[in-house]
């Protein structure tokens, strides 16, 4: 009775539970030194990161958020990295084969902070916002890192397109 | 009032129970799919139902022949139905003297109604990570049940 009291709720819990992460989010651990410095600051530890997926339900992100997505070259692999821009923008690019991309439709460009050390789109170029799966919110391990993650973009990296705007309105 | 109470917080748990069973279900190993539109006559025709798996393209293991539901890489709000073409490393003829080669972690997409169908040839190789499922059955309308294997 209790076996079969135990398989019921396990049957039960795991749907609920895998629900939950799919459309809440989950935690996951960040690898590398591509987006140093805002997560893996040193090479001791490494990051949790809280990857919020009610917050791309409908894919609408924003410039300057640290999204998880597919890797288009592996489909296995999922990277983290920051936005730079979104369909219609101008970016100036670092090392790839054009000197200034226009992101197509239902595309975004994506870089990691720690430039020349991350393999982003200045190597594959553009992404298709339908590989994004989560965007990272929250870094919830170690204790001493415990915060929101701020979205920021460096003024060097600001696509075209918006500093231009934004030097037209001062 | 009691008793009211404890059957409706009853009775919704039940309800989000079958609703996490069913977004496994249709997330995981199969699902339904309405097609609209004629790329893939002579195939598919416009409103046909297919039966679709996940766990194909969930292992990497699509091949060429095969006919996937995928994200349309220019609209990530809209699902396009094609065939594999072409896998990493194939060449692919894209007109009358050029040609391409498909990327590592690419599909070549086509729909089957080559002369109506915007498709790879128009938006270029499509990365494996918008594959949702792969077409196995056709199970609506009845007198043309059968199954999509090439």
């Amino acid at each position: 009775m209790r076996v079969s009291n135990f398989i019921k709720s396990v049957i039960v819990g795991v749907p609920v539970g895998i629900t939950f992460l799919d459309i809440v989010g989950y935690v996951a651990r960040v690898d590398g030194i591509s987006m140093q410095p805002a997560l893996n600051p040193d090479k001791t530890s490494d990051d949790y990161v809280f990857l919020n997926r009610w917050a791309v339900r409908s894919q609408d992100i924003q410039r300057g958020e640290i999204i998880s997505l597919i890797s288009p070259k592996d489909p296995e692999l999922k990277i983290i990295k920051r936005v730079v821009g979104l369909q219609g923008d101008l970016v100036v690019t670092l090392g790839y084969t054009r000197a200034v991309v226009k992101i197509p439709e239902g595309h975004c460009w994506v870089e990691g902070d720690h430039t020349g050390h991350s393999m982003d789109s200045n190597n594959f170029g553009p992404v298709s916002l339908g590989l994004v799966t989560a965007k990272a919110s929250h870094i919830v391990w170690p204790p001493s890192r415990w915060q929101c993650i701020k979205s920021f973009i460096p003024e060097s990296r600001v696509p075209l397109n918006v500093s231009a705007n934004r030097t037209a309105s001062i | 009032m009691r008793p009211f109470l404890a059957k409706l917080i009853g009775s919704v748990g039940y309800i989000i129970q079958y609703g996490c069973m069913a977004h496994c279900t249709f997330e995981y190993l199969g699902d339904f799919v309405v097609c609209t539109g004629p790329s893939m006559e002579p195939t598919i025709y416009s409103e046909d139902i297919l039966f679709a798996e996940h766990l194909t393209p969930k292992y990497r293991k699509v091949q060429r022949g095969d006919i996937v539901i995928a994200k349309c890489p220019t609209n990530p709000k809209q699902f396009i139905c094609k065939r594999i073409t072409g896998l990493p490393g194939d060449q692919i003829k894209t007109g009358f003297a050029s040609s391409e080669i498909v990327p590592r972690g690419h599909v070549w997409l086509e729909g089957d109604n080559r002369s109506n169908s915007s498709d790879s040839r128009s938006y270029g190789p499509v990365p494996q990570g918008l594959i949702r499922s792969r077409a196995l059955f056709k199970v609506w309308p009845l007198n043309d049940v059968s199954s999509l294997k090439n």
